[in-house]
């Protein structure tokens, strides 16, 4: 299966439940380095999360194409899509099932991104191939961007 | 893109996490067929953590749903056809 033809290099942004205030944060912010770096970024979520990023920029400076997720999952199942790189936002033992299932469906380089207050714990639990980026932030973004920014996944 | 709430359904746990219902079907059904994420089951690609445990009693189909702020809810639908189907791929694993 060839990656989307929309553009020579794709990011897929696999957004969590919006509960923890960083994703939002946090996906604008990858939006704009992954940009930045020649990629055009998808966003795949749930009606919540997909609402609160298209609220915080109505003239689309940042964002593309958002797309529901279980649309996303679905796509990709019957190979009718795929995508370079994949980020997978995870807070919860939800993110962990959706990760695991882009990693077993996607030939996307895998990313995942952990945050919260079980972010230990939640780490531990991933024994699936992925670049882990890990940091204890629930309101305040800036110790999981630093992270991010150590890894550099858009040049990775 | 299938959506569950077509499905008549019936609720066995719900905001459970992907450990808790693979035991759940493993401990309580004598039939099960593990599958691999994306697997469609009805009109549903399953999400979860391989393998994912789909469990059978006679004409009824358990297999978990997950919903990002919901955690995962283990569902029971009566669909003889779906758990035909299911049968004859666990024989032909």
């Amino acid at each position: 299966m060839e990656p989307d033809t929309h553009s020579s290099k794709t990011a897929l942004l696999v957004l969590g439940c919006p509960q923890v205030p960083v994703q939002t944060s946090i996906a604008l912010y990858l939006i704009s380095r992954l940009r930045a770096a020649a990629f055009t970024p998808i966003i795949a979520g749930n009606k919540a999360a997909n609402t609160l990023l298209v609220v915080a920029d109505p003239d689309r400076h940042y964002l593309g194409e958002v797309m529901d997720l279980d649309r996303a999952v679905a796509q990709i199942t019957e190979k009718k899509r795929d995508f370079d790189r994949c980020f997978v936002f995870i807070h919860n033992d939800a993110g962990i099932s959706y990760a695991a299932t882009m990693a077993a469906i996607s030939k996307a380089r895998l990313f995942v991104l952990i945050y919260g207050e079980h972010q230990e714990d939640l780490a531990g639990q991933i024994t699936f191939p992925c670049t882990k980026i890990a940091a204890k932030a629930v309101h305040n973004p800036l110790p999981l961007k630093k992270v991010i920014d150590e890894v550099a996944p858009w040049a990775a | 893109m299938g959506c569950v709430e077509a499905l008549n359904y019936e609720i066995l746990i719900r905001d459970a996490s992907f450990k808790e219902c693979r035991e759940y079907i493993k401990s309580h059904f004598s039939e099960s067929i593990d599958v691999e994420p994306g697997f469609k089951i009805f009109d549903v690609h399953t999400i979860g953590v391989p393998p994912i445990a789909v469990g059978l009693d006679g004409d009824f189909v358990i297999f978990p749903y997950t919903k990002p702020c919901h955690g995962t809810f283990l569902l029971r639908v009566q669909d003889a056809e779906e758990a035909a189907r299911l049968r004859a791929l666990k024989k032909a694993k």
